[in-house]
């Protein structure tokens, strides 16, 4: 028995340095990333890298976001409308579903759905890289890969994903008019007059401050999950599916501490404001 | 002959020596390189001196280091002690960002060819010329064709790695390998995955290339056609050490069992018998 608990013990011990060890790693890396960032955004090469990133980034993630975002707006009108008609307040719907699609489900959801388009396929191709020798092969030419490959991935998701996060948050915004005013009779004139006065530019401002920092985590740990990945098919699928559940979930812990920091910056300058 | 007293005694292999064939000064020293994967111990106290403009071939079994050694001499890999020189230069204490300027005087051709799946064949030869000089893509053009011509692949360049066969993949990688014209080529395995006839042509490749550009090469592989038709010069790993460093004449007439049975490629009782449990 106590052979049992002892080798429980190092085993979690082990896993423990390990996890610390992949931490320290990913710091690292994020470090030089920044660095050839300084070094390298200057340059005419890396932008016509970015540019190429861009495509896939940006237009090809376009529909899926579009969609996305058009059923969350959808979604939350559905449920809330009724609970708002029962005390009257129907018509204030669009301050609360503009609200929420702007500030929150908007830049989490354009983050997650990035995460799984783009993340993905951004591990999976790196991963095949590594294996391959692709990227020992970009050393062995004297060009560092992660100003070749890490920098301009980087720069295309952190530029792109709060311009995707605005269509996101339009769609979600013409998704619960639809709902509201289209399908549950609510005028629309009020609907966008309780917008206006809910959802102020700080509030915009939020939802794609957020998205910035998704973007560059979701990219900096998908292609983090690619450089490391073990060999063989089942190490790049694996290494595919840690890169979401890590980007999803550090989605949502930045997306926690930011609108934390947010909310408190936003009652220090305008103090509490009433959605009712 | 002093380099077959490696052969009279196999156990002063763990001592450190430097394996110089003849007085020519070392263009590519490695002293006592030690390397570890985990547990795995890959290189145990590796020295080797190799001669500029002559092709040095590596041999052994799989899984004896040969590529990791291969991966010092550049610094892909960097040892967990020893030391690796380049014309009387210590360069595995260099950042990277100065052994990314060693790096341009290497050409690296890797088993799999590494081909950028992304980029054309012309893009790929072009790569390195592109990322280091100021040349125009006209002049690039020019000299992607001219390093194709080379390899005997002019008019390749609009096609994909992927639509390519494996013997072509080899050639283009070697075209981007010579593209900086590098004084040293390494190669790894250049002739795996290859039928005999394709593994000729890269053996013919490799000769041109030291005929016409005068490259220090080194070649790793356990085809010991190709070892005996290219190298000046063949060393034997055996469990990351070396056991054995001289001419292709010497491994063609040596007695000891352990070079004959790799040579002649036959497998040991130990190997045997584990087929039988």
């Amino acid at each position: 028995m106590s052979s049992r608990v002892a080798n429980f013990i190092a085993s979690t011990g082990d896993h423990t340095l390990d996890a610390l060890a992949d931490f320290g790693r990913f710091f690292k890396f994020t470090g030089q990333t920044l660095r050839w960032l300084l070094h390298a955004s200057g340059s005419a090469r890396t932008w016509q890298l970015v540019l190429a990133e861009s495509m896939d980034v940006g237009v090809r993630s376009l529909p899926v976001i579009l969609i996305t975002g058009s059923f969350v707006g959808m979604v939350l009108a559905v449920q809330a409308i009724e609970q708002f008609r029962a005390v009257g307040l129907e018509e204030q719907m669009g301050g609360v579903v503009n609200l929420s699609v702007v500030r929150e489900l908007g830049p989490v959801l354009a983050g997650v759905m990035i995460a799984g388009r783009i993340g993905g396929s951004l591990t999976a191709e790196l991963g095949t890289m590594n294996v391959t020798e692709q990227i020992d092969a970009l050393r062995s030419m004297g060009t560092d890969p992660i100003r070749f490959l890490v920098v301009p991935r980087f720069l295309a998701c952190f530029l792109l994903t709060p311009v995707l996060t605005l269509y996101c948050d339009v769609m979600g915004s013409l998704g619960g008019w639809l709902v509201t005013v289209v399908m549950s009779g609510v005028d629309s004139g009020p609907y966008w007059e309780y917008t206006r006065s809910a959802v102020s530019a700080f509030d915009v401002f939020s939802g794609v401050a957020k998205s910035f920092a998704f973007g560059g985590v979701l990219s900096l740990v998908s292609c983090y999950k690619g450089f490391h990945c073990r060999a063989g098919a089942e190490g790049v699928g694996r290494a595919c599916t840690d890169a979401f559940v890590a980007s999803f979930v550090a989605i949502l812990v930045m997306d926690f501490f930011i609108s934390v920091l947010l909310q408190s910056i936003s009652t220090r300058i305008w103090g509490f404001r009433s959605l009712l | 002959m002093s380099i077959l007293k490696t052969m009279t005694d196999p156990r002063e292999q763990t001592r450190p020596a430097i394996h110089t064939p003849n007085s020519e000064p070392a263009m590519i020293e490695l002293r006592n390189v030690y390397k570890r994967f985990g547990s795995l111990r890959v290189l145990a106290g590796v020295s080797l001196a190799l001669e500029k403009g002559k092709t040095t071939v590596v041999i052994g079994e799989s899984g004896t280091g040969k590529s990791v050694l291969l991966k010092h001499i550049i610094l892909l890999l960097r040892p967990d002690r020893g030391e690796v020189f380049f014309n009387g230069k210590r360069i595995d204490d260099l950042p990277e960002s100065d052994l990314a300027v060693h790096r341009q005087r290497f050409g690296f051709l890797f088993q799999m060819s590494a081909l950028f799946d992304s980029l054309t064949v012309g893009e790929n030869v072009g790569f390195p010329l592109t990322e280091h000089t100021n040349k125009s893509k006209e002049e690039i053009e020019t000299i992607v064709a001219e390093k194709l011509r080379m390899v005997g692949l002019e008019g390749l360049q609009p096609k994909r790695p992927a639509q390519i066969s494996g013997g072509q993949k080899k050639r283009v990688a070697l075209a981007r390998a010579i593209a900086l014209e590098p004084d040293v080529v390494l190669y790894d395995e250049p002739t795996t995955g290859l039928d005999p006839v394709r593994s000729d042509v890269i053996n013919e490749l490799i000769l041109k290339l030291q005929r016409e550009l005068g490259v220090t090469s080194v070649v790793v592989t356990h085809d010991m056609t190709s070892a005996y038709k290219v190298g000046d010069r063949i060393v034997m790993l055996e469990r990351g050490k070396i056991i054995a460093d001289g001419p292709p004449e010497f491994f063609k007439t040596t007695d000891d069992p352990r070079i004959r049975r790799f040579v002649d490629g036959r497998a040991s009782p130990e190997d045997l018998a584990a087929l039988e449990d």
